[in-house]
Parts: C-alpha cells; structure tokens; sequence
C-alpha cells in the first residue's frame, strides 16, 4: 500500500535534513542550520519547527552542491515550504477549515464574496438608495450616513474575537508540540530576540547579500516590500485603533480630517500596503519555479492580492468620501478588510504565527549547550 | 562565444582559477572567452564541493580571529608535503592570499565565520558563505557583469602550440548541444583563436581509465568525490605537447568515505570521522593502521591510501554506543547491531574474525581518562597495530560499522610553471603565451599530502598572476 503523502514528505524532509547536517555549508545564511546541526535526526516535530524557522529566501538553494540535477536533487527550500503548508493544516483551528490551505484561491474568493454580500447587506438594510447614493460631506458624518456605527463596529468585533481565538487556538496546539512549555514562551530576552528577528525581517537577508529571490542574483527587494507590507498594514491597523479611541473616548465623529492622526496613518500606511504587496506580487510571479511549493500560489496571492484590495479601496473612499460614489466605496473596502480578517487564521497570513514560534523556540534552544559531537 | 574573432585571452575550464584568471584579465581590457565543459549546472569543477580558502593574515581580517603569518602556513605546507613543494611559487600561493579577500569581496563573494565542527579553522581558514558554489555563482555574475563570454559544454580537444607559443584551440560541444556558430555553421568542433591560453582545467580525477593506468586493478574500487568532468583533456594535451611534468599520476588527495557514496559527486557529506573513536578492520577483519595517530583533521587524508592498499580496497569503521553521536553525522546511517557478530553479518565480514579482532583489541586497551580533544592516555599494549590515543573498549551495544573506500578528491598530476603562472616545457623554456592555474598546476606546490583550505589559495593567486600576465602579453 503505498504511503500516505504527508509521510512521504516528512521522509523526504528528514532525508534532505540528513544531507545539510552532514554538510553544513549553508550554515550562515539563516537560524535553519545551526538549529539542524542540533539534532543527529528529525523527528516529525522538528521538521514542523526546521520548516517554519525557514524564511525561503532561497540562497540554500543556489548555494547546494547537491541541488538537482545532481543525483540527491536536494531542494531544501522547497521541501520545508512543503512541510510548512501542511503545518497549516495540521494546526489550524477548527479543524474542518484545514483545508482552505489546499484551495486558497476559492477559499479567499468566497470570504470576498460573502464579505461583500453581509456588507452590502447591512448597508442597505439600514440605508435606502437615496441614501447610499447620495453625496454626504464630513460634516454629516458621511460614513454612518449609510450604515450606522454600531452595526459596523459590530460585525467587526465579532470577526475580531473569532480570528484571536482561531489563532491563539493554533499557537496553542502547535507550541506544546515543539517540546517547549508554554511559560518558556514569554521569557525574556528570548522573546524581545525573537521579536527584534521578526520586526527586522533579520533572516530575510540571506546572511548578509540579501536573499536569492526571485533569482540567483541577491537582492533585499523581497524584504523591503515585505517590510512595506507589514509596517503599512501595522499602520493601517494603527489607524482603526486611532479611530476608536477618537470615537470613544472623544467623542469625534469618523470621517475625520486630512491632517487627523487615523487619516494620516491611514494615507501612509495605505501606501505602505499598496506598493508592498504590489512588489511581492511581481517578485513572486518572477520567481524561479524550483524556489517554493507552487500548491502555495493561491495562497500566497490570494492573500497579497486582499492586502492590496483593502488598501486600495481605503485609499478610494478617502479620496471620494464627499461624493456619491462614498456608499458603494465603503462597502467594498468593508467587504475586503472583513474577507482579509475572516481568512486571516486560513491563509498566509498564519506564517507569521509559526515563524514566531519558531524564532523564539529558536533563541531559547540556542541558550542551551550544544551536543557534544566531536570536532572533524 | 564569436568564432570568428581573436580574443585576448582563452580560458579553458570555469573553475575557481580559471574565473579568477578571466576576472582580473577582463578587468584590465581585454576580451576574454571561458569555455566550460561541464553544463551551467554542474559548472565550477572541485570548486563547487570548496568550503574555505587558507587564507595568511599578519593582522586581524574579518571573519579570521588572530594572526596567521606566512612562516607559520609555510611551516604547515612543508609538514604535510614533507617538503616536496616549490618554494618560492609556495610562498607565492601563500603570500597572494593576503590580498584576496577584499578581492573576492568586489567581486561578490562572501565570507562566514567557520562552521560548526571547524573551529580549529577558524584563524586560517576563511569560509565562504555557502560554500564554494555560491563563490562560483557570485563570479559568474560577475564575468557576466563585465562583458567575458562563457561557453558551457564545450571541451578544448586540440590545441596548436608552435615555436612554444599558442596559436588555437579545438572547442568542441557535447552531443546534444547543438549551436549555430554567428557564422552561421553549426558545427561540433570549431577553431578559437586567442593571443593568450590560460589552462585551468583541473585534474583527471574524474577519468577512470586514465586513474587505473596509474593504479592498476585498485582504481575501479575508487569513488571520485568531486566533479565528473575533470577528465584531464586539457592537461594531456599540454604535457602531449611537450609541458614539464609535476607530480606523478598516483599523487593526489584522497580519503576514506563512505562505500556506499555515488561514483562521483558525493562530495563532502561522505565523509565518515568516526574512524579515530574506533577500529578501523579490512575485509579480513583485521586491523592495519593506527587510528589513534592524530587528530582526525590532521590524519583523514592518509586514509584513503591506506584503505587503497588493503584488499578489495574496502575498510569498516568499527563504534560501539559510547561513541555514536560525537563527530560529525555521516549522511549514510550505519549498520546496527545488537552484537559483534551480528554487525559482522551485516558488513558482510567473518563473524569469528571480527570477534576476535574486537576481543584482543579490547584486551589491549590500558584504562586512561578519555579526551577526544586532547592527545589522551587511551592507548593500546603490546597490539600490532596499536592504537596510541582514544582507545576505548568495543563492549557497549548497540555497535555501528561505517564501510569506506578510498574517495579521490583531486589528483597532484600537472604541468610545471614559473613565477609568471608561465607554462614550462620540458626543456625548461617558459611557454610565451601559455598559462596555468588552479589544480592542472597544484603539484607545483604540493607534491603529496593535503591541507584544508590551500586548493583555493593556490586557484586564486596563480589564477589572478595569470590574467595579469596574460594581459602583460595582450597589451606589450
């Protein structure tokens, strides 16, 4: 009978890993290798945690001796990305939405649709058509003109709360399985390490040149888009926090004004958040097939392409708030933000989840002494 | 590649000196065509399987801590070499390294602080990040960047020496890579023509005829560790055409890896360094060397001449559990088991035999405190061969045996050349326009024996003075 495929994978990873531990010359490019060179094997749990310690920036790859076409056709970066889609699977919470990591594409288009649908549905419920089309300038509080706080503020808490559970529910299975207790997890200064790795993309390097991606030639490309990316989004999420505290505490009413702290984050990190993924769009569609686990494409893109579609219709609505176009505006760039945070527990963005996990489970691993194997 | 122009230069073979030597000579003007004969995957020759670069520092050099003077690395080559070597063309080697790093830098490549497993290298050896093919690669680029043309699949198969002075050279392209020539022919063998030649083709280790001329019937028994396509090709036409002759056909850097590595290629994963914690028995069972003799670094190159002489050519590395997980992991897993005699069965070697080896030499072994870092008391009474340190007895199962074969690295074999990177002939006239670098020219330097790191040295000094030279000729 032949052998299920996860097995497969965890058996070609631990013989992939045999070959890098006996080798080693990678070892300054990243935390993978000197956290392999640990071990004498690999359990299935250290491959999850090798696999998501992995930033796939790609050097290993150019570097390998033993890449194919040579006989061992070692692809370390590919087989670990392997690995890490099925960590995803593994860990995610509930179990039954495991496997939107296997069609991402239709997983993410869905959520857009529904999104779409509940926004557009409350919207209109609470709006009629004079209403939704109408121009509404700031001082009418354009925004809640068509759909009214409460509602909006609502839907969204409770999106909120079932992705922190969803993810706290992940981390929570997945940490225990790496061998390490929970107390461990907060302990300083492995997690302000671990955290200073992951603010600075520190692996994302390919030790020093930049990674080799989406080509041979180094480059920190891929890390300044991500870093786009990310800052763009903290921004952006900065900006709601902005908002609610203006709206609460306060007492402002949205839309605020251009030289307003949630407008202004807003504008900076939306650009943040448009180029960035645009970049890693591009990056990715160059990138050399033997790079990645192209079963992650849907994933990947699909989650850039909400990234982008959020930022991009926020964008819109700040610049047509005052117009007619403002109620279908609003509702697109709710249908997105509400389609990014509903996948968020079930798509790429998880990476970052694990890749956490793994850099303080590696910094708190590299505190300990190493095993005594014998110098060559 | 243009066949229908004289280029400045010819490289034959993209390995690290031939790159070096393309590098420099386009740097100062001059057009220069490569010609590799292995395909863009596999190119490079050894020095994709490279790691490091002994490298000489009077002062600190990032990543190296402390000092490593030019007396002391000469001390080094004369210890391994026994002294056959060339000094001054030595001291050449030794001395260019000085200057390479920041050169290597510029052109790309990397450096990292020493492996794990390799601290003792750490002040003399400089790493390269990722080993030496991403050396090659950042070369390639490199040469890319600056405009030199570079002909995969292609073998040198003629050249046209006259009065000591190259004048052409047959490339060849391997079946199955058909190119049409701007000429417009598409052709399997066309003529080059260059002012200069720069031979950095390597060895021939990789032609197992060529390797059983030398050894006889021992040679098919060899596993080649690094690149296929050294055939020797260019080297034989150099010394056909009357070049001086270094070394000798049996001289080179081999050791013992594991028997079950690929032909070629294996590189270094196949290295087994269990063999200084055990007992190291021949198809016979029987011991026949000292493991104990040194540090493993200082001593894995002599084994794999000593296992060339046993019969069959074929060794086992002999552990019990008390050393399992203390040196480097080997890539194959070993044989288990649970007695003596069962290991035996699985190694295919005489149950009784091995029982008895294992039972005089664990007889024999004087208690003493065990250090595997130190030179320890652990030795051996009145066993022929003795084992002078790390002696421990073979008694706690469950017991591991690795089996070894002799793995060429690369062979010594060369053409000889003078200060210049000049080829010499026979009559020990400098070639005009004929230069050498890398392994075709390492025997110069070392005439037997190994030591880590000076491949690359020697590659990159006698590879930057030959496009240097080369360009001395282009340009007078």
């Amino acid at each position: 009978m032949p052998k299920p495929p996860l097995a497969n994978l965890i058996e070609e990873a631990q013989r992939v890993l045999s070959i890098c531990n006996a080798c080693r010359y990678c070892e300054g490019f990243c935390a993978v290798f000197p956290a392999l060179e640990r071990r004498l094997e690999f359990a299935e749990a250290d491959v999850h945690y090798l696999a998501n310690l992995c930033h796939n920036c790609g050097s290993c790859l150019y570097a390998c001796q033993y890449a194919p076409p040579h006989e061992f056709a070692l692809n370390f970066p590919k087989v670990l990305a392997q690995v890490r889609r099925q960590t995803y699977r593994r860990y995610a919470w509930p179990e039954a939405f495991a496997a939107a990591f296997d069609r991402n594409g239709v997983a993410v288009g869905l959520a857009i649709a529904l999104s779409l649908a509940l926004t557009l549905l409350v919207v209109a419920a609470w709006s009629d058509p004079a209403r939704f089309f109408g121009a509404w300038s700031d001082a009418q509080g354009s925004f809640y003109a068509v759909m009214p706080h409460a509602a909006m503020a609502g839907v969204f808490s409770v999106v909120a709360v079932f992705v922190v559970v969803a993810l706290a529910a992940s981390f929570l299975r997945f940490w225990p399985d790496l061998g390490e207790d929970l107390a461990d997890f907060v302990r300083m200064p492995q997690l302000s390490n671990a955290m200073w790795d992951a603010l600075g993309l520190r692996y994302l390097d390919g030790g020093g040149p930049g990674c080799t991606y989406p080509r041979e030639a180094p480059s920190m490309s891929r890390r300044n888009f991500h870093h786009l990316t990310f800052y763009g989004f903290l921004l952006c999420f900065a900006a709601t926090l902005a908002g609610t505290v203006y709206h609460y505490v306060f007492g402002w009413k949205a839309p605020y004004p251009l030289y307003s702290l949630p407008v202004l984050l807003g504008l900076i990190g939306g650009a943040g958040l448009v180029i960035g993924p645009i970049g890693l769009i591009i990056l990715r569609a160059n990138r050399d097939p033997d790079l990645g686990d192209s079963a992650q494409d849907g994933m990947d893109t699909g989650f850039l392409v909400l990234l982008l579609a959020t930022s991009v219709t926020g964008l819109l609505l700040l610049d047509f708030r005052e117009t007619g176009a403002m109620g279908t505006l609003l509702a697109l760039h709710l249908g997105f933000v509400l389609a990014l945070f509903v996948t968020l527990p079930y798509g790429k963005f998880v990476h970052a989840l694990y890749r956490f996990a793994a850099l303080v489970r590696f910094h708190i691993e590299r505190r300990r002494p190493l095993p005594a194997i014998g110098s060559e | 590649m243009d066949e229908s122009r004289v280029y400045d230069v010819l490289v034959a073979g993209g390995g690290n000196a031939g790159l070096c030597a393309a590098l420099t000579a386009r740097e100062l003007g001059l057009s220069v065509l490569l010609v590799e004969s292995a395909p863009a995957d596999f190119r490079g020759g050894n020095s994709r399987h490279t790691r490091n670069m002994r490298t000489m520092h009077e002062a600190a050099l990032a990543p190296l801590h402390g000092v490593y003077p030019e007396d002391e690395y000469w001390d080094d080559l004369v210890k391994v070499t026994g002294g056959q070597t060339d000094e001054k063309l030595a001291r050449m080697a030794i001395r260019g390294t000085a200057e390479h790093v920041p050169w290597m830098k510029r052109h790309g490549v990397r450096f990292q602080a020493p492996l794990g497993g390799t601290l003792q290298l750490g002040r003399t050896n400089a790493f390269f990040l990722g080993g030496g093919k991403a050396l090659l690669n950042a070369y390639y680029r490199a040469a890319d960047a600056l405009g030199v043309d570079v002909e995969y699949d292609a073998e040198i198969v003629d050249l046209e020496i006259r009065d000591g002075t190259f004048v052409s050279a047959t490339v060849q392209r391997k079946p199955g890579t058909d190119h049409v020539f701007p000429s417009g022919g598409k052709t399997w063998s066309v003529p080059v023509f260059a002012k200069t030649f720069v031979a950095a083709a390597g060895g021939f280790e990789s032609n197992l005829a060529w390797l059983r001329e030398a050894w006889g019937e021992p040679a098919d028994n060899f596993l080649i560790r690094g690149t296929p396509y050294n055939m020797g090709k260019v080297l034989k036409l150099l010394l056909d055409k009357g070049a001086k002759q270094v070394s000798d056909a049996t001289a080179g850097h081999c050791v013992a890896i594991d028997a079950r590595s690929p032909k070629f290629d294996g590189g270094i994963v196949t290295r087994v360094d269990a063999v200084t914690l055990g007992i190291m028995v021949n198809k016979h069972a029987r011991r026949f060397y000292d493991e104990g003799e040194d540090y493993w670094p200082k001593r894995y190159a002599i084994w794999g001449r000593l296992i060339a002489a046993q019969p069959e050519q074929i060794a086992y590395s002999i552990i019990d559990a008390k050393s399992m997980g203390k040196f480097m992991p080997p890539v194959y897993p070993p044989m288990k088991a649970a007695t003596i005699a069962e290991l035996a069965g699985q190694l295919g070697l005489d149950r009784a035999a091995l029982e008895q080896t294992v039972k005089q030499f664990n007889a024999a072994v004087r208690d003493g405190t065990f250090d595997h870092t130190t030179l320890d008391d652990c030795a051996t009474e009145g066993l022929d061969p003795p084992k002078t340190h790390w002696a421990r007895r073979i008694d706690t199962p469950p017991y591991y045996g690795y089996p070894l074969r002799p793995g060429i690295t690369f062979t010594y074999l060369g053409v000889a050349i003078d200060e210049r990177a000049r080829m010499v002939f026979a009559d020990g006239k400098p070639a005009a326009n004929i230069f050498a670098a890398g392994e075709i020219m390492a025997g110069n330097v070392l005439g037997k024996g190994y030591l880590a790191g000076i491949g690359m040295a020697i590659g990159t000094t006698f590879g930057r003075i030959a496009g240097a030279e080369a360009a001395k000729v282009v340009n007078a």
